[in-house]
């Protein structure tokens, strides 16, 4: 009965639309993802330009998207933790300042804290010629943050030694586990890591040739007033304004996700945790934790959904993701309203779908397992 | 008894049927969208968001402009009263959408008038009502005062959804010039950048670039560099599929650059009427049948002039006395070195 009412409305729409285009002489497909698109993009993770096509466009948008919602993401899970368990804190100023700081963010619209920053940077930000070099080597500019390049020389080799010390670091782990569990050994497993990944890289450039060299950006001369930095990379001002924003923002609700988490493991639980021994620290990592965790997973869970989603108020600030790109101008230049506008539902529904499943995944392995 | 009663009420129904097809066929010459219109009592018309000359709304809300007074004429011509028109203001993304969806009539919006998007997108453009270009604009204080001074690594801030971001590149492109396109979705956002230093130059069509600079924090410190490096045609458009709409508003827009052209104004409209010449006589409806093929009566064009004003009017109005294109350049009448040129009303 559902499905047949389900199909009935579907139905009913698309031949609403499909009676309606006709009538007005708009013909349907997805042809046009092949054309030349004949626009250029501000900034691209892939090479692109107006002579490739509306579907590389769309990809250029999409990997946008994912980049700042990526970047969003680990920022607002690092201040969200962070900020969580300030709000926790015996000490009264830090404490209080959380507080201040999640009332104040959670509580004003994204757009308009995204129009503050972007707005805010470009006016406090100086122009090429007046900028500070910071370490002598980055810029950051009302144009962008200019950073240098890095140059690397036998890449590959630094690459897989990198590799090699994160593989045997995870062996080494399940190794000393095992050693607690059947032995009840401890081993210095943390120093170990740190060891690892830094001695095998380093060993990779003085052995392994592997060299690396920094491109430093320059100025460069336009006009009389009128400035940039040549060379290195630039970071645009929209990237920053609208990472931070999502991250200040996002962090707010992720803050109260982690303290919620805390408090919600009894305190009993920690009193029986100290009484057997263990330090604090332990206690923390072996019985509040894992616990904690279960009930902070789900509702972060959401708040990264939302995070992704938030990110396509990006148009409003020129920062070229898959709204401004593809929802806006590869629209306009083709007028295939419906087909864009369904790609686009159907990439955030893709997006959104994937990080719930990783999400539910990661909670399903850390959940309590009745034995 | 009960079957007669059957065939009778079919018979009657069918007679109705036919009745109603009868009256329909008639009435379809007047057009749906004119017929909608009357039957709503105001036209809509999508506009910009706010670009002075244009369209644009004052604080109370009163829409003024060379676009807003197409939509003004065609609602003084088909509901007899210049006021009655409900403004939408569109962005450049939504313009197109909001007209083959049916939300509004006609859309008067600064559009460019080109192959693709009349032929393409379910879209026809009945006539032009601006002929513009696409400028550039800088700070006098770069020094640069010409295109060619531009150099590799220039960054230009724009407007997304429009001609302009091809136009720009076609430009940079034949030119061998690397640039950062800064492209944001409303007009303000992109004047705000500009003003604040983001982007060396701002570009977009010439008149544009000249309302836009009212706004800026000091308008003097700008230029607007000479080159001109498009054609940008801007006109009223309407849906496809409706002839006699289309028609009343490519005569709406018509009989005001006419009108401009054997000298009728908004102040000596009436008295024309028993003028010596046919042709104006035709302008001010006391010749001829001009409103009957699009299903209006005979003085629509009169009440157009009377209550818009002819095209000259409109502009000094509008773009000359608001000092944002004193000069009329291109869009002065054919008899007066312009190109402004359009077919007799007759």
């Amino acid at each position: 009965m559902t499905v047949i009412a389900v199909v009935l409305v579907f139905g009913f729409f698309t031949y609403n639309a499909q009676v309606n285009m006709e009538n007005r002489g708009i013909d349907f497909g997805f042809g046009f993802l092949s054309q030349e698109s004949s626009f250029d993009v501000q900034f691209s993770l892939i090479e692109y330009d107006g002579s490739h096509s509306y579907f590389r466009a769309y990809l250029v948008g999409l990997l946008n998207t994912i980049l700042v919602s990526v970047i969003g993401i680990v920022f607002a899970t690092i201040l969200g933790v962070i900020v969580g368990i300030a709000r926790l804190s015996p000490n009264y100023l830090i404490n209080k300042f959380a507080a201040f700081y999640v009332e104040f963010f959670r509580n004003i619209p994204l757009l308009l804290q995204i129009f503050f920053w972007y707005f805010a940077a470009l006016r406090a930000l100086p122009l090429p010629q007046d900028a500070e070099a910071m370490f002598g080597i980055s810029f950051l500019t009302i144009k962008g943050w200019y950073v240098p390049a890095f140059i690397w020389q036998n890449f590959d080799i630094f690459f897989y030694s990198l590799a090699a010390a994160i593989i045997s670091i995870i062996i080494i782990r399940v190794r000393a586990k095992k050693l607690q569990e059947t032995q009840g050994k401890q081993t210095p497993v943390l120093l170990i890591s740190i060891g690892l990944i830094l001695i095998l890289p380093l060993l990779s450039f003085l052995v392994g040739g592997v060299r690396l060299s920094f491109e430093v950006p320059v100025l460069k001369q336009l006009a009389t007033t009128s400035f940039i930095y040549d060379g290195g990379v630039s970071l645009p001002p929209e990237l920053i304004a609208l990472a931070l924003s999502l991250s200040l923002y996002t962090a707010t609700f992720i803050a109260e996700c982690v303290r919620a988490g805390i408090q919600g493991v009894g305190k009993g639980q920690k009193e029986a945790a100290a009484s057997i021994g263990l330090t604090p620290n332990q206690v923390l990592k072996l019985v509040v934790m894992p616990q904690a965790l279960r009930i902070i997973i789900p509702p972060t869970t959401n708040q990264y959904l939302n995070l992704t989603k938030n990110s396509s108020l990006a148009a409003a600030i020129a920062y070229p993701d898959l709204v401004l790109v593809f929802a806006g101008t590869a629209l306009m230049q083709t007028g295939k309203a419906i087909e864009i506008v369904s790609i686009t539902m159907f990439t955030y529904l893709s997006l959104s779908i994937s990080i719930s499943l990783f999400m539910n995944w990661y909670n399903n392995k850390i959940a309590i397992k009745e034995k | 008894m009960f079957k007669y009663l059957k065939q009778l009420t079919s018979l009657v129904a069918m007679v109705a049927v036919l009745f109603t097809f009868t009256t329909e066929s008639m009435a379809a010459k007047k057009s749906k969208t004119l017929k909608n219109t009357q039957k709503k009592g105001f036209v809509r018309c999508g506009v910009s968001q706010g670009l002075p000359g244009f369209s644009n709304a004052d604080a109370a809300g009163n829409w003024t402009g060379v676009d807003v007074d197409v939509c003004r004429a065609v609602a003084a011509a088909v509901l007899g009263d210049a006021n009655k028109v409900k403004f939408t203001p569109l962005s450049a993304k939504e313009r197109f959408t909001a007209l083959t969806s049916g939300e509004i009539d006609i859309l008067s919006r600064n559009t460019t008038w080109t192959l693709s998007r009349d032929a393409d997108i379910g879209l026809t453009f009945v006539g032009v009502n601006f002929y513009d270009g696409q400028g550039f604009m800088v700070r006098k204080s770069s020094g640069i005062t010409s295109t060619s001074q531009f150099k590799n690594g220039i960054s230009a801030c724009t407007n997304i959804g429009t001609t302009t971001e091809l136009n720009m590149r076609d430009f940079f492109n034949s030119r061998g010039i690397s640039y950062e396109p800064v492209a944001f979705e409303k007009a303000d956002e992109v004047v705000a950048a500009y003003d604040a230093g983001r982007c060396d130059t701002y570009t977009t069509d010439k008149s544009g670039l000249a309302a836009q600079r009212t706004k800026m924090k000091n308008p003097d410190e700008h230029i607007v560099l000479p080159e001109t490096i498009s054609k940008e045609p801007l006109g009223p458009v309407v849906r496809q599929g409706d002839a006699v709409w289309e028609d009343i508003v490519r005569w709406s827009l018509n009989t005001m650059i006419e009108a401009e052209e054997y000298g009728i104004t908004s102040a000596n409209a009436d008295s024309m009427k028993t003028s010596d010449n046919p042709q104006i006589k035709r302008l001010v409806g006391a010749e001829g049948e001009m409103g009957a093929a699009f299903g209006l009566d005979n003085e629509w064009n009169l009440r157009i002039i009377k209550q818009v004003g002819n095209y000259g009017e409109s502009y000094k109005r509008n773009i000359a006395d608001t000092g944002i294109l004193p000069d009329r350049g291109p869009n002065e009448l054919w008899t007066k070195g312009g190109i402004l040129y359009v077919p007799p009303s007759r």
